[in-house]
């Protein structure tokens, strides 16, 4: 429509205006287009171990160290998976569940805990409580790694070595998860409460009814977090679980490497098939993943 | 009694967690402190006081000092590697009108939901010498020698430090994200039209701003480098490989606490440990809040 006006003075200078926006336009586009290709090729070698783990688990031993390398299958086999899962070198089936249900009974009850204290902060004053909550955030500051020792040691008197309880108790009890439900339950407004409590509700009541659903959000990110790490762990799991029966997918395959270096497939496969829930989870939770790793970042 | 039970609800609310807490958490704590005084060697053993011995050692061990050393040497990449790369990747995130972007954002991060079992399997693969994914389709194709990535004490630390950008870039990348869109838009706008070119709007606006993110991205990292455990351990062996070049603090008290059974020993590297993150943190601290006066 525009076009259609007769070229007056100031159209003609607005013409000029246009083709310096257009020089801008076509600047910036280009320098979006060059760092949409930067980013594309990074993503390129951000993926390619993976995929090359996937398509590692389809070949033969003797294929993954040949000369010239192939990075698809030439002869795809599913002997490394038929191996892996029939248990000829490791119960990885068995280790798999063991890591599963450690990881979902840690999930459940840190969880609990957390949100108990957090609810016990964050919605009731009590002496003492000031006090507790400034020497929790002080004990912050000791890394984990101190206490391996004297925590190996009572497990060893607890008679718990070599059990689920070594590695779910003492990984559900995380000052993290205590200050973050409590930042989270500090928003349940009070009214609510004093409401249920007029119609006879109980104090457990109330945290159970009102606090718990209230925080769907926060416990779906410490949910997620929580299942992560308990998933993933090596060191502590690696120190209490002796048996091969027991131990958790990372410590098993672990074993693997370095001792049979001639069953790198089987290796990939069962990395791969680890990785399968953590994945699962990813995409279904990627939302509560990004936001509980940056719930810290933005208060600093 | 409905008073009562007020009056008794928050310490039943919180007594789970510090009941569990002191026994798991602030006991070990606390005996590890008294343990790094000792000299127990074994479980059955009685330990025998050896007063500060532990820690005199601890300056005399080879091991340990190439441990602290190996461990601050990936630490320092870190800072001045990946943090550099993740506030790029950051910046380029918050790009408006890149297309995808919501994909890359989740796809950097990918590689650090797997496990650090899984990535040390993976990364046996990509450092492989002569098999591996970096000497046969980078540098062989760029007519570079292949590059012995574990097996030469000198290329162990960069290799680990490669690994870490691959981990934790992308993560790092969100933190910064993160910060960059709690900064006001109006304020580099406000920048721009005052004549500032985009160098002077990052340098003069956008980092200042960025200190609290920096802050919290740089502890993090320290503190992640000072845990690094499963990936070393893994790629480099338990004692991590020719001349300990991949040996990580963690890796070394795992190796005396659990191999030796050294415990007192053990727990004084523990606390050696809590006095080299502490002391770093402060300093950190105390050079990012000294920026803020200028």
């Amino acid at each position: 429509m525009g076009a259609m006006r007769p070229l007056t003075r100031s159209a003609q200078v607005s013409r000029g205006i246009n083709a310096r926006d257009l020089y801008r336009s076509l600047r910036r586009r280009a320098r979006l287009g060059l760092l949409f290709l930067v980013l594309l090729v990074l993503a390129v070698l951000t993926g390619a171990p993976f995929v090359y783990m996937i398509t590692g688990s389809f070949k033969l031993n003797a294929e993954i160290f040949s000369y010239p390398l192939h990075f698809l299958p030439r002869e795809p086999t599913l002997s490394n998976y038929i191996r892996l899962l029939n248990g000829s070198e490791i119960p990885f089936v068995r280790q798999f569940f063991n890591s599963a249900v450690i990881a979902v009974n840690q999930t459940l009850l840190s969880l609990l805990i957390a949100s108990l204290v957090g609810w016990g902060f964050a919605k009731y004053e009590f002496r003492g409580k000031r006090p507790l909550f400034v020497f929790l955030l002080a004990t912050l500051m000791f890394p984990y790694q101190v206490t391996l020792v004297p925590l190996f040691l009572l497990m060893v008197r607890l008679g718990w070595l070599d059990t689920y309880w070594a590695v779910i108790i003492p990984g559900s009890l995380s000052a993290f998860g205590a200050f973050f439900m409590r930042q989270s339950m500090l928003a349940v407004p009070n009214e609510l409460l004093d409401a249920a409590r007029i119609d006879g509700s109980s104090e457990f009541g109330l945290y159970w009814r009102v606090g718990l659903p209230l925080s769907g959000p926060a416990l779906s990110v410490l949910a997620v977090l929580t299942f992560l790490g308990a998933w993933n762990d090596y060191l502590w799991p690696l120190i209490v679980l002796r048996t091969a029966e027991k131990f958790t997918y990372p410590v098993g395959l672990a074993t693997l490497v370095g001792l049979y270096k001639v069953e790198y497939g089987m290796i990939l496969a069962g990395a791969f098939l680890a990785t399968l829930p953590i994945l699962a989870i990813f995409v279904l939770g990627r939302n509560q993943f990004v936001a509980g790793l940056t719930a810290g970042a933005i208060k600093g | 009694m409905g008073r009562w039970q007020r009056r008794l609800a928050p310490y039943l609310f919180i007594s789970p967690f510090f009941i569990g807490y002191a026994v798991f958490f602030l006991y070990p704590v606390a005996y590890a402190f008294y343990l790094s005084f000792f000299k127990q060697v074994g479980i059955g053993s009685q330990p025998s006081f050896v007063g500060l011995g532990n820690y005199i050692k601890l300056l005399h061990d080879a091991k340990f000092v190439k441990s602290v050393f190996n461990t601050t040497y990936y630490a320092a990449g870190s800072v001045f590697v990946i943090i550099p790369a993740a506030l790029a990747l950051g910046l380029a995130f918050n790009t408006p009108r890149l297309p995808l972007r919501e994909f890359f954002r989740l796809f950097f991060f990918t590689p650090l939901i797997t496990s650090g079992v899984v990535v040390a399997i993976i990364f046996g693969l990509v450092f492989n010498q002569p098999y591996g994914l970096i000497n046969n389709y980078i540098l062989e194709p760029l007519g570079l020698p292949k590059l012995g990535w574990l097996l030469d004490p000198k290329l162990v630390m960069p290799s680990i430090i490669l690994l870490g950008l691959w981990r934790y870039t992308g993560v790092n990348a969100l933190y910064f994200l993160a910060g960059l869109q709690n900064i006001p838009p109006e304020i580099q706008e406000a920048a721009a039209i005052d004549g500032a070119n985009r160098w002077q709007v990052f340098r003069y606006i956008t980092l200042p701003m960025l200190r609290p993110t920096l802050l919290f991205v740089i502890i993090i990292a320290i503190i992640g480098s000072y845990n690094l455990f499963a990936e070393p351990y893994l790629l480099t062996g338990a004692e991590g490989g020719p001349n300990n070049a991949g040996l990580f603090m963690t890796m070394y008290l795992y190796l005396n606490g659990f191999r030796y059974l050294k415990f007192g020993y053990t727990a004084a590297i523990g606390y050696a440990l809590t006095i080299i993150i502490l002391i770093l943190s402060l300093v950190q601290l105390r050079l990012l809040g000294a920026f803020r006066e200028d």
